[in-house]
């Protein structure tokens, strides 16, 4: 197999990071800035899972009619993933509400130049 | 497809679209990792990301506001940082297994006992619920305190005393 | 929302739905896909159903904060107690083996009491969440 077709899965993963990536540096928005990286972690998702697929084989569902199956450890590791991102994303999302509460604003530039303006107050 | 809809998240300003376009995005992974065989995950993976998350993300948008400000000014910085460090891990990618190759060290070492002997051993035939929470229990342990962590962390973020709103900041 | 016939009427007819759906995922998760976590997320997004339908206090009187914060602590306290039961038993800490003179059976045991304490403790969380963000309101 040309090295396309056998790493198609990994770029495509490459991909998905450095778009999560961009989104969490470049966007002031910290509701974007979170989305962002619960797409980063998506992306790390697909890196685990995508090695332990074996063409021809099925679910990792053991039964007399089949005999070869995918791989299920990543899918063990990944469900765990899963579940601590979204514990992120809701703790991220408290700080958020909480910081638009003291700030005002949920914009990365407008938060610290309040903060700045705070500092020379004081 | 799922390349097209991040774009579309990269780009867009208005707030609720863009977490529509998270879940749109959570489906198709969702379908990918069914594609991949993974039915599990990919159940979980629906209910948790397009369904939950974007419960939450809701919530805080209606607290905060919806509307993204104008980007910042040296918006090449970020796109430059961002393409070296895809550039090296498509690099690094390059001395990986290539896609289902049975003999990878993914497949040799612990998993043909898990899938060799979960049905005597604990008489579970899905083998994902029998690591889960009988081979790696304790991990799964662990995974429901975070979770119980992170109930008790917005629990202490976000509640506030009654009648006192305005004054206790 | 809850003056809208055909929102109430459809709700109705589905959260029971959803909640059976909800445990048979639970329960069938030893032979297809499914287990705690996914069982836990769906009860929560029926309840959370039903207070988008119906409103916030309906929901609150229906599954009271009290009831949500006890079953957010509830499942994880139910996960240890399986892995003392393991101890206290002459195993390890989460040994399923000894919790039933057929070991296999013992394993049963454990998983289905595992699986439970995930099931409470992730439902609780989710619902509580969302208690939490729709109960604040905006400030300004």
């Amino acid at each position: 197999m040309s090295a396309f077709a056998s790493h198609y899965t990994y770029w495509i993963t490459v991909l998905l990071m450095a778009a999560g990536l961009y989104i969490v540096i470049a966007r002031g928005n910290l509701v974007k800035k979170l989305i962002g990286l619960s797409i980063f972690q998506t992306s790390v998702y697909l890196l685990y899972i995508a090695p332990g697929k074996l063409i021809g084989g099925t679910a990792p569902i053991l039964s007399a009619a089949f005999k070869v199956y995918s791989n299920p450890l990543p899918h063990v590791l990944i469900l765990t993933a899963i579940v601590v991102g979204i514990a992120t994303l809701a703790l991220g999302l408290a700080i958020v509400v909480r910081i638009r509460e003291a700030y005002g604003s949920i914009e990365e530039d407008e938060i610290v130049a309040a903060d700045a303006g705070r500092g020379e107050r004081e | 497809m799922m390349a097209a809809t991040v774009f579309a998240i990269i780009v867009q300003r208005n707030l609720f679209s863009v977490v529509v376009l998270a879940g749109v995005y959570s489906f198709l992974m969702a379908t990918v990792l069914v594609a991949l065989d993974a039915v599990d995950v990919a159940m979980t993976e629906a209910s948790v990301g397009a369904g939950i998350s974007t419960v939450l993300l809701l919530g805080a948008l209606y607290l905060c506001g919806g509307e993204e400000a104008k980007p910042m000014q040296r918006a090449w910085l970020p796109l430059a940082v961002t393409l070296v460090i895809a550039g090296a891990l498509v690099y690094g990618t390059l001395g990986l297994p290539a896609f289902s190759d049975p003999l990878a060290p993914i497949h040799t070492h612990v998993v043909p006992r898990y899938l060799g002997q979960a049905l005597a051993e604990t008489g579970v035939p899905n083998v994902v619920t029998a690591v889960l929470a009988s081979y790696r229990g304790y991990d799964t342990l662990g995974e429901t305190v975070v979770v119980f962590t992170a109930g008790i962390g917005v629990i202490a973020l976000l509640r506030r005393a009654r009648r006192a709103s305005k004054g206790a900041e | 929302m809850k003056r809208e016939p055909v929102l109430r009427v459809v709700g109705k007819l589905l959260i029971p739905y959803m909640l059976m759906f909800a445990l048979y995922v639970q329960f069938h998760g030893d032979y297809g896909p499914g287990g705690g976590f996914q069982a836990g997320v769906i009860t929560a997004a029926a309840i959370i159903f039903y207070a988008l339908i119906f409103g916030l206090p309906a929901a609150r009187r229906l599954v009271p904060d009290a009831v949500v914060e006890t079953m957010v602590a509830l499942g994880a306290f139910l996960y240890m107690a399986v892995g003392f039961a393991g101890l206290l038993l002459g195993g390890n800490f989460l040994d399923y083996f000894v919790l039933d003179r057929d070991p296999v059976a013992g394993q049963h045991r454990g998983i289905f009491w595992v699986e439970i304490g995930v099931l409470i403790t992730v439902s609780g969380v989710m619902l509580k969440i969302f208690y939490m963000f729709a109960g604040r309101g905006r400030e300004g």
